[in-house]
């Protein structure tokens, strides 16, 4: 009996011992070695595609070795893309980013990930990462409502999303599509338990100028092409700030949807080794602090800073994310919203 | 000798088995695809035989209204292309309209320009806010945006149709013109001497002659608008509005609706069919007309007088809208951080960095798309002159179904084929899906009736009997092709590759189904920056692009004139 305990225990400890090694997977001399014989590593991802070359540019310094392509589309996209791959047994994926976190729960239910925790992410809070080591959330961000300065006087402004349907707006907004950009999903799932599907039925009546990714919204009233965006990302409109476009951030009454955008390794990289190259340096508090000073997103890593110009995300009435409760609901959201906003 | 007739003979076997070779081919090529769509649009997910997708295309709203906008648009297309380009025809054939050749060059100019360019850059000029013609528009009218109507609205059916109608119309001003040069002057001579003023003789002499000519046009520019892929998508969708190839395109997302995708490509197909077998039956009626000598000489051209202004005011606006307005607007906003803001302060080549030096994307793209246009375009050339050879001798058997096989993909429209080599090579036994070999397919299928035309008319001018000269002196039939004709077409086979070449760098309908992330294009690289709105990348992509497509043509302008020489 005793023996037995002792050995159980052992066995526990020594498991418990291996999962720690295989969980905090630093980027060492070895690993270095093979990815740079690998050569090269693919980088799907859903994040703006001058903020990705940003840190794809700081990547090839640090690792002049490995060649980083980029593959930038909509969450959703680079969803339906990856599955198209995979039927047709094509493998040129290594590392994926999206923000459609559920997209994470459906790969890992389907054993397509690779465990893989990289050193800083380790000391993420716990709701920021998989408990089992698949992902963990690589950047966030929130789908806001914003306008354009020239257009709209501050006092006229909208506050939140009902005052969209007021005709004084009919023409004037600009709004992204959930059936390719995540961030919008996300957004979608997010008010319409707040606002109902009936909401949406009314803002489509407001003959809504329909693009297609979330990074596009604060572009187009940048322009001046739209004077409001329905939903569009924060990190685009600090971009627009900081870049001197008249454009200003509505966080609504009726709250703003907080999207987070995790990062996993494929299972069946072709590059196993420069996958988790990368995976350990996105995660770095050098590259999380680029992607809050020049991509404007939003970090989870205790050791970044947010800049003082940007509103707290603690005086911001969060419309939190949960990817558990959209998964089942994502066709019929997007089929929904298709047949009220077309393709 | 004995050696040498055995030869001979061999050789002789050689090519009728390099025809039997090239009939299969071409079979494999364009039926197969065709014949896929066919299976997987009665097949449901059991591969048993259902009528299910198409009952869904009648009943659900959600394709019977993009078939209806399909049908206007196009039909509009096709009237605002004979409405501009007949007069323009006219004034270029029958009058003394000053600028005669830079006119014709310019309508050249815009037949090459891709359509989604265009589209892309009328975004930034008619966007109802932003784009710079409404700007100008409101600065004028002293309001601010919003305050007033647009002046043009081109997220809109309408603003599709007048783009459309931009890149279309010289198909039908091409049509139209040589009709017009056919037509010998004596008619219209004979009615200017009984006292007939121009505008009579126009309406009621010219016009009836080169009516099948306006027919056949109209026909060819409805085609062309249905079966367009990027300027719907660029200039429809944001307006929420479908037509049947976003809709096709749509139902390419993963998972593909498969069954429902080929059932929806069929009305284009049997549409096509039927539009080029009305328009082969007006043009070749149009024979009654020729009978009678040349034209006269340039003296007797229509004297144009006080219409000179707008008339010349006609080609302004046209070639303003559909070449100099575009292009000005992409040079302007790839050298501009904000392409909606003034010129002051803006000034900037970080376009120019980051699509050369930061994105990933740039130099796959180019590489794939350099590979897909050199590989379509040289085994394209091979193909179409062995097949137009063949055919045009009629020696060997199977003569008839190649010149058949090699002009049918005209009929079938890039979308479409798209879909049918997705349903026959991403399953075994031939996988392509993923490769460039699946894109080359496409692109050496629908290039083929292009390049077959274009190497016909070369071959037809070489005399068969400087070959049998050759043939009697013991060459054997494919040395013949080799020695003696192929150098005297050289030219033509030039402009043939360099035709297919064009046409390869360019093409989104079909590369918008098959490509995958290692097989890009710059044509759908540019697609993918449209939809987070990058317009500073795309207007820089958009002038390499143009930039490559008139030094190829140049290159062409310059071996058609050493053969005049």
């Amino acid at each position: 009996m005793r023996t037995t305990r002792i050995a159980a225990l052992a066995a526990a400890l020594f498991a418990c011992a291996v999962a720690m090694q295989a969980l905090a997977q630093e980027t060492t001399p070895a690993m270095l070695a093979a990815a740079a014989k690998e050569g090269k590593v693919v980088w799907y991802t859903a994040v703006d595609v001058k903020v990705a070359e940003a840190v794809a540019k700081v990547f090839r310094a640090e690792y002049p070795q490995i060649a980083l392509e980029v593959e930038r589309s909509g969450s959703e996209r680079v969803f339906q893309r990856i599955n198209q791959e995979f039927q047709s047994n094509i493998h040129n994926v290594d590392v994926v980013n999206s923000s459609d976190a559920s997209h994470f729960l459906l790969w890992k239910q389907q054993k397509l990930l690779a465990k893989h925790v990289p050193p800083d992410v380790q000391r993420f809070a716990a709701q920021y990462k998989d408990p089992d080591g698949y992902y963990a959330v690589w950047r966030a961000s929130l789908s806001v409502m914003g306008y354009n300065t020239n257009l709209v006087k501050p006092d006229e402004a909208p506050k939140g999303y009902r005052d969209l349907l007021d005709p004084k707006w009919k023409g004037k907004l600009v709004k992204s599509h959930p059936g390719y950009s995540g961030t919008s999903l996300t957004g979608t799932f997010a008010l319409e338990k707040v606002l109902g599907w009936d909401y949406f039925e009314k803002l489509a009546r407001q003959a809504v100028q329909q693009l297609q990714s979330t990074t596009a919204p604060p572009k187009s009233i940048a322009s001046g092409e739209r004077a409001v965006m329905v939903d569009g990302n924060e990190y685009n409109m600090f971009i627009e700030i900081q870049a001197k476009s008249p454009v200003k951030i509505i966080y609504a009454v009726e709250g703003t949807p907080f999207v987070t955008s995790p990062t996993a390794i494929f299972a069946e990289a072709p590059h196993p080794n420069a996958a988790r190259v990368l995976q350990n340096f996105l995660y770095t508090a050098k590259v999380q602090q680029l992607l809050v000073n020049e991509g404007g997103l939003r970090s989870v890593h205790p050791d970044v800073k947010e800049p003082a110009d940007r509103t707290p995300l603690k005086d911001i009435k969060l419309l939190p994310d949960d990817p558990v409760a959209m998964l089942p609901q994502v066709a019929e959201i997007k089929k929904r919203y298709t047949a009220i906003f077309g393709n | 000798m004995a050696t040498s007739s055995a030869v001979r003979r061999a050789s002789f076997d050689a090519s009728t088995a390099v025809s039997a070779a090239i009939v299969l081919l071409l079979a494999a090529l364009v039926l197969m695809p065709l014949f896929w769509l066919a299976v997987t649009s009665f097949s449901n997910d059991a591969k048993a035989f259902t009528l299910a997708h198409y009952r869904q295309l009648v009943a659900d709203p959600a394709f019977a209204k993009p078939l209806w906008t399909t049908l206007w648009t196009s039909a509009a297309v096709g009237l605002g292309c004979v409405g501009a380009a007949a007069p323009m025809a006219w004034l270029v054939s029958r009058t003394d309209l000053p600028g005669k050749r830079a006119w014709r060059t310019l309508i050249l100019a815009s037949f090459v320009t891709p359509p989604f360019l265009g589209a892309f850059a009328w975004v930034l000029l008619g966007g109802p806010n932003a784009g710079l013609i409404n700007q100008a528009y409101y600065a004028l009218r002293g309001v601010k945006p919003f305050d007033a109507a647009p002046l043009v609205d081109i997220f809109s059916a309408w603003g599709m149709v007048f783009v459309m109608a931009l890149y279309t119309f010289p198909y039908v001003f091409t049509f139209a013109a040589n009709a017009l040069d056919a037509i010998p002057g004596d008619l219209e001579e004979a009615s200017a001497i009984l006292g007939a003023p121009p505008w009579r003789t126009a309406l009621h002499i010219t016009l009836p002659l080169v009516l099948p000519a306006l027919l056949g046009g109209f026909l060819v520019a409805f085609l062309q608008a249905m079966t367009l892929f990027g300027t719907p998508a660029i200039l429809a969708l944001p307006a929420g509005v479908d037509t049947m190839t976003t809709k096709i395109w749509s139902l390419f997302q993963f998972p593909p609706q498969l069954g429902l995708a080929a059932a929806a490509s069929l009305p284009l197909l049997v549409i096509t069919v039927v539009l080029l077998r009305a328009q082969a039956a007006i043009m070749g009626r149009r024979g009654y007309s020729v009978i009678g000598g040349k034209r006269g000489s340039a003296g007797q051209a229509v004297r144009l007088r006080g219409f000179t202004l707008p008339a010349v005011a006609l080609f302004v606006f046209v070639l303003g809208c559909s070449i100099f307005l575009p292009y000005g607007v992409l040079a302007r906003t790839a050298f501009l951080r904000n392409w909606s803001a003034p010129l002051a302060g803006n000034l900037s080549l970080e376009h120019w960095r980051f699509v050369f030096l930061e994105f990933s994307q740039t130099r796959l793209a180019l590489f794939n798309t350099f590979v897909l246009g050199v590989s379509a375009a040289t085994a394209g050339t091979i193909l179409v002159t062995l097949v137009a050879y063949l055919s045009l001798r009629r020696l060997v058997w199977g003569h008839r179904y190649l010149a058949f096989l090699a002009t049918a993909p005209v009929a079938i429209p890039g979308i479409v084929l798209a879909v049918g080599l997705f349903l026959s090579y991403t399953h075994p036994p031939l996988v392509l899906y993923g490769t460039l070999a699946i894109i080359f397919l496409a692109y050496v299928t629908k290039e083929l009736p292009v390049g077959y035309q274009q190497v016909t008319s070369s071959i037809r001018a070489v005399h068969p009997e400087l070959e049998d000269a050759s043939r009697i002196l013991g060459a054997t039939r494919l040395r013949a092709l080799f020695d003696i004709t192929t150098p005297l077409i050289r030219n033509g086979v030039i402009a043939t590759w360099i035709f297919i070449f064009i046409g390869s760098i360019r093409e989104l309908s079909a590369t918008i189904l098959l490509f995958t992330a290692r097989t890009k294009t710059i044509s759908v690289t540019m697609f993918d920056l449209r939809e987070s709105n990058d317009w500073g990348p795309i207007a820089v992509l958009s002038l390499t692009m143009l930039a490559i497509t008139f030094v190829l043509i140049a290159v062409v302008h310059h071996f058609t004139n050493a053969r005049l020489r």
